[in-house]
């Protein structure tokens, strides 16, 4: 995609980039502290501040709120972080990669992946949790993008974004057909994964966030890694070999950062489209093109969307909840619309 | 095919003279017959095979009336629907992918095809449930909601992307926010729907053929009689908007008008098509790609897709209802019929733009 938009410089954005840039991410680390206050303190049960504070303080505490902080709050906050940083940050990738607006990290298989493996264990091995989904989803996530490498790759001119989205997106249809051919006739499976489908951090204990954590750990390292080649990448191929930069090295770190990094979140919650879609589109506005500022603020941002979602979540059905995913993209969907009208979305 | 047919030699006849692309000619030729004879192949297979002799006997009015009831009024819309729904699916794709510039911008990543769902969904989930909003959507009727469902994400697409004219960045982000809530808006239902309920709706978003009868094929009929020829004028004007809109305008095209009229050609074929089967998925995304790796041009062709999509969904249909043991819905089998075809071709293919 090259519609390069420059947007007009209006007086009010005059201020210098630098600044620009640090006042967002400021922006957004005060909103993710906020965020992970409130999806500890709000919930079915409303927990004041000083109640988490001395639950935190004092590990012995064994009243009702101190265990539900630290066995249900806390587990699924760090979850929530933890996803919705990986989400972001493989949209951001994403998108630098395939240099595309539509460059979703589920398109290189993962989602289709995860899908399948997670309905053949409901449907074969009548595995039931979501806990129990978790290396299902990650192994099929992991094999699903191989085979999107491995087809996107042998072609004539090598793996280039074009082939490897193209390929991604009919590998990543091949399988969701698999995945109705099995649901179609099998009503009991439909019911375990209709609720997989939709992404929710609830039911997830600290044992989940602890079997992802590693794989979203190495993920970001290595997509921090990638930013300087993904800068120089986004000049287009033929300048950044000029300028010295080995562009198949850099696709694959990258790409492989954003098989670790979604496909742990997925495993982790689920397919979460939203985040990893929007949130660069959202945070390049302040941060521009240069992917040392974009990745750690779409990170950011992808945490404070999600656990934003959940905690409203948690509200607006109680005693029950929406699931996460489900609010992130209905309450999310207009405000992005609305960013996107508003001011000239940065080409990409 | 050799670089010779590819390129575009000058045609002279009299005072006319023109560029004229073989294969271009070519394709959508050869994929019209393939077209009629997949779709004769497919009239007389079926649980009940009838020979060819007797299909072509009852087909000019000589048949015995069994065999006309299977072949006119249970096998023959069948295959028109699906037929018809390709052609509507394929040129959808291919206005799409062109106005936007992008080749994975397809109705069902903009939202149309996942309004679709929701609406029928919708009317399935809460027909059940009762209440006023059932009572209403029961008496739709599951296409009529699908219809009002896809016209009114179209509708949305199109009013929110407007900004004194159309965007093709803009109505891809504008269109993946719409798919992203309308797709939530599928699962919740989908959660909170009986289980039996929720596996009918399940058929139903996968896209199915089976039981379509005249009804179902006399309005797309109508509407594709009405698009069809108007999207292929827009074809020129397709070619230069390619260029940019800086150039497009300054070659004398009307901007916001022949952008609004392709973005609602496209709605409307994909709305009508998906009220008759249910979303077919993938034919809008990948046929043009397949068509443009056919005929080699720098942008999916019109007429070849859709004449591709309706060789795809009726071959779907026909290898669902004969090939396997258990009957698939048509949805699925566009998929695992395409899917390779495109692998296939990108493994091989040249070409590295869109």
């Amino acid at each position: 995609m090259t519609v390069p938009v420059v947007a007009p410089a209006s007086p009010a954005r005059r201020m210098p980039v630098r600044t620009r840039r640090l006042l967002g991410l400021g922006l957004l680390v005060v909103l993710a502290v906020v965020a992970a206050l409130a999806s500890i303190a709000v919930g079915t049960r409303s927990i004041g501040l000083g109640d988490v504070w001395r639950a935190l303080a004092d590990p012995s505490l064994a009243t009702d709120d101190a265990v539900i902080v630290r066995g249900l709050r806390i587990p699924r906050t760090v979850l929530g972080l933890l996803v919705g940083t990986a989400l972001g940050i493989a949209g951001a990738l994403m998108q630098g990669h395939t240099r595309n607006p539509l460059g979703d990290p589920g398109l290189l298989g993962v989602t289709a992946g995860a899908s399948l493996a997670v309905v053949l264990a409901i449907s074969l091995l009548g595995v039931g949790t979501p806990a129990g989904y978790v290396w299902f989803a990650l192994a099929g996530a992991l094999a699903g993008t191989v085979l999107v490498y491995a087809i996107g790759s042998a072609g004539p001119g090598g793996a280039t974004p074009l082939t490897l989205a193209l390929a991604g997106a009919a590998l990543s249809a091949l399988l969701y057909a698999l995945v109705r051919a099995l649901l179609v006739g099998d009503a009991q499976t439909l019911d375990s994964f209709r609720f997989w489908v939709v992404g929710s951090l609830a039911g997830r204990g600290a044992d989940v966030a602890w079997q992802v954590a590693p794989f979203i750990a190495v993920g970001i390292a290595l997509a921090v890694a990638n930013t300087p080649a993904l800068n120089l990448l986004s000049l287009g191929e033929d300048v950044a070999r000029g300028l010295g930069q080995r562009i198949w090295p850099a696709r694959a770190v990258g790409l492989f950062a954003v098989t670790l990094l979604c496909g742990a979140a997925t495993a982790a919650c689920g397919p979460i489209a939203f985040v990893g879609l929007v949130a660069p589109h959202v945070v390049r506005a302040f941060t521009g093109p240069d992917h040392r500022w974009l990745i750690p603020c779409a990170g950011l941002l992808g945490a404070v969307l999600l656990l934003t979602a959940d905690v409203l979540g948690r509200v607006a059905a109680r005693p029950g909840e929406l699931q996460a995913g489900i609010v992130l993209a209905l309450i999310g969907a207009p405000f992005f619309i609305a960013l996107v009208r508003r001011r000239r979305t940065v080409g990409l | 095919m050799s670089a010779t047919t590819a390129t575009a030699q000058a045609v002279r006849l009299g005072p006319v003279s023109g560029r004229l692309r073989w294969r271009s000619v070519l394709v959508p030729l050869t994929t019209g017959v393939v077209l009629v004879l997949v779709s004769a192949l497919s009239l007389g297979r079926g649980d009940f095979p009838i020979g060819v002799g007797d299909v072509l006997r009852t087909l000019v009015g000589l048949g015995d009336p069994s065999q006309a009831f299977v072949l006119l009024e249970l096998r023959a819309p069948r295959i028109v629907v699906g037929a018809l729904v390709g052609t509507a699916l394929g040129l959808a794709g291919a206005l799409f992918q062109t106005f936007a510039r992008n080749p994975l911008a397809s109705p069902d990543v903009l939202g149309i095809t996942q309004g679709a769902s929701v609406g029928a969904v919708a009317a399935i989930v809460l027909a059940g449930g009762g209440g006023p909003a059932g009572a209403l959507l029961g008496g739709l009727g599951v296409p009529v909601a699908a219809l009002a469902g896809a016209l009114l994400a179209g509708s949305l697409l199109l009013a929110l992307t407007w900004r004194s004219g159309i965007d093709g960045y803009r109505l891809v982000l504008v269109g993946i926010a719409l798919w992203s809530a309308a797709a939530a808006l599928t699962d919740w239902l989908l959660t909170r729907a009986d289980i039996t309920d929720a596996a009918a709706a399940y058929v139903w978003i996968t896209g199915s053929l089976n039981a379509r009868t005249w009804d179902h094929a006399l309005p797309l009929l109508g509407t594709l009689a009405v698009v069809l020829p108007l999207a292929l004028a827009t074809s020129r004007v397709l070619g230069v908007l390619q260029f940019g809109d800086d150039t497009a305008r300054g070659l004398g095209v009307r901007l916001p008008l022949a952008q609004t009229v392709v973005v609602l050609l496209a709605v409307v074929a994909v709305a009508v098509a998906v009220a008759a089967s249910g979303p077919v998925t993938f034919v809008a995304l990948v046929v043009p790609q397949i068509a443009v790796r056919l005929t080699g041009g720098s942008r999916p062709p019109l007429l070849a897709s859709a004449l591709l999509g309706a060789v795809l969904v009726v071959g779907a249909d026909l290898a669902a209802r004969t090939a396997l043991p258990q009957a698939l819905p048509v949805g699925i089998l566009t998929a695992v019929l395409g899917a390779p075809y495109l692998l296939w071709l990108l493994v091989r293919g040249r070409r590295r733009t869109t």
